[in-house]
């Protein structure tokens, strides 16, 4: 019996030590971004276009605003189709179409990013001989359509049958139903859901290196290449010059901000949603 | 006797076929990733054959082409990853589930999210700066009789297989560490009640639901293999990205993802493209693969609850 209590004894103190171990990283990475990317991270930064090599100063300015851009392309993009096929998926759940395509959005989802950016250059590079905002619009686009559906349709299936019930009873046809009252009812969440994939890939570097590309001046055109943040903070990290490392830091610290801002944003909506639902 | 037909009013299918049209995108653009990838490497396809895989020189100027090397360091660092993350992940999902105070349970679960939230790029930064000095000190304090053994060999270099390990195993954990949560709480709870009515410690009712979740447990590893396997941007700032397999931890090696990263928008002629876009179809065909056998496990946890 001691013996048995031992090991349960030593198997409970792996897991505390695995969340400890899985801690540190978390605490490191963090520590570092701040501690290097806090003092780099002025005004000129976050304002002003990069310098050619050996110039100190400048900033990612083009490329803050290229990531803006390049985002909302994809929101614009992936929020229609995400949401329509979620409602889809909710209201047909047991039907042939709506199972495949619950399971291909899954898929979708674990394919890697750099996969997608093969894709996007195929339909949005190669037919017009030019990198391009909007080629890394719809990487990014396809890359948000997966986790839009999944969540959209799970908030829709948590929003009581009664009120379906209801509606229908009224004589609504099922289309009024689901848009005039399931939807609002269901909102906030699929809010959520669009943050959560904001979230996703604001971070995303991989499938824009050769669909955005870069670009070294301020540019919103969409047929052109655009600089973004994470493309640049990868440019500078893997160059030679330590006055691009600090401003690498300084990027990766508004990334962070950027991504956990959407994923508080997400959390502060779902936690008043779970009350409202428990209440 | 009076029969009532269940009434549809107004109901012309109108709505679903519309909702269905747009949902019909999902499948349809895994779909075409598949046919557009497979067009566009077909060049590679028809003049490599199977031998793309199996030989070993990669060099564009000469025309020729051999995959073995990415696929080798994809597969060898992905292990590597596996290995190391999934006691722990493991060990963070039983935590969470079964041991963790309640009050501590929620930020617990909001710092693995957030390991997860961390965007790759920025854990290659940190990898460049930070890990691979640290691996590097700790391949030079490896005595030289240790040296002799092929999965030690080479120059203390700091990047190689093994910080793209190091890495990839940080960033698997809160993929695997969340889904297993998800199965262990789907368990029954008579399954720990039936342990501990028959006088089990606390640690073996747990392994008598992990037993019973044992499918979803291997399908939440295979989920963090299929992340592991598909990683780029950290992978790449820390491999070495060298075309050479080797046994050797230390070696700086080369992935399927990072090979495409690096050259894709450098590859001048079209067999040099196709052949890139080929390395890029097979990681998509095993991906695919992985996380449909995961989805599936997942998925029969799920509704033998039900």
């Amino acid at each position: 019996m001691l013996r048995r209590r031992l090991v349960s004894a030593a198997a409970v103190g792996f897991c505390v030590l695995s969340v400890v171990l899985a801690l540190v990283p978390l605490g490191f990475i963090l520590f570092f971004v701040l501690k290097e990317g806090l003092p780099a991270l002025t005004f000129d930064f976050l304002t002003r276009l990069p310098k050619p090599v050996g110039e100190p100063g400048g900033g990612m300015g083009n490329a803050i605003l290229g990531s803006s851009i390049l985002i909302g392309l994809a929101a614009l993009i992936a929020v229609p189709v995400g949401i329509v096929s979620g409602i889809h998926l909710s209201e047909f759940r047991g039907g042939r179409l709506a199972t495949a395509a619950r399971f291909a959005a899954d898929v979708l989802n674990g394919v890697p990013s750099i996969v997608i950016g093969i894709f996007a250059y195929s339909i949005a590079v190669m037919p017009f001989r030019r990198f391009s905002a909007l080629a890394g619009g719809v990487a990014l686009g396809i890359m948000m359509i997966p986790i839009i559906v999944r969540t959209t349709e799970e908030l829709l299936n948590l929003v009581p049958g009664t009120l379906r019930d209801g509606a229908l009873a009224l004589g609504a046809t099922r289309a009024r139903a689901v848009f005039t009252v399931i939807l609002p009812a269901a909102l906030p969440g699929i809010l959520t859901g669009v943050l959560v994939a904001l979230a996703r890939i604001a971070g995303e570097t991989a499938p824009l290196l050769f669909t955005a590309f870069n670009n070294h001046y301020w540019s919103v055109r969409l047929n052109q290449p655009i600089a973004s943040l994470t493309v640049q903070v990868y440019t500078y990290a893997i160059s030679p010059y330590d006055d691009w490392h600090r401003q690498a830091w300084a990027g990766a610290t508004v990334l962070i901000g950027a991504v956990l801002l959407f994923s508080l944003l997400s959390r502060a909506v779902i936690r008043r949603l779970e009350r409202m639902h428990h209440a | 006797m009076l029969t009532v037909k269940p009434s549809r009013p107004r109901e012309r299918g109108g709505f679903r076929i519309g909702t269905g049209a747009v949902a019909a995108v999902v499948p349809l653009l895994v779909a075409g990733i598949a046919v557009v990838l497979t067009w566009d490497s077909i060049l590679s396809i028809r003049q490599f054959g199977l031998g793309f895989w199996s030989h070993s020189t990669w060099d564009p100027v000469a025309g020729v082409f051999g995959a073995f090397p990415f696929i080798w360091g994809t597969l060898y660092s992905s292990l590597l990853a596996l290995i190391l993350s999934t006691p722990i992940a493991l060990g963070i999902a039983v935590f969470l589930s079964d041991l963790s105070p309640h009050a501590l349970r929620q930020p617990l679960v909001f710092l693995t999210e957030l390991l997860a939230a961390i965007p790759s790029i920025v854990y290659g930064l940190w990898g460049i700066f930070v890990l691979v000095p640290v691996v590097r000190s700790i391949e030079t304090m490896v005595p030289p009789w240790l040296r002799r053994f092929p999965l030690f060999e080479g120059p203390p270099l700091g990047v190689g297989l093994l910080a793209a390990g190091l890495i990839l195993s940080v960033m698997v954990i809160p993929f695997t560490a969340s889904v297993a949560r998800e199965v262990l709480k789907a368990v029954p709870p008579s399954q720990r009640e039936g342990a501990y009515a028959l006088g089990a410690t606390r640690w073996e009712a747990i392994r008598m639901a992990m037993f019973y979740g044992r499918q979803g447990i291997m399908g939440a590893v295979m989920l963090g293999l299929g992340r592991a396997l598909g990683e780029t941007m950290a992978v790449t700032m820390v491999i070495g990205n060298t075309p050479r397999a080797s046994l050797s931890l230390f070696a700086p090696q080369y992935t399927m993802a990072a090979v495409i990263a690096n050259e894709f928008s450098e590859a001048a002629d079209d067999l040099y493209l196709h052949a890139l876009v080929e390395i890029g179809l097979v990681l998509f065909v095993i991906t695919v693969a992985i996380n449909t056998i995961s989805r599936l496990l997942i998925w029969r946890v799920g509704s033998e609850r039900a």
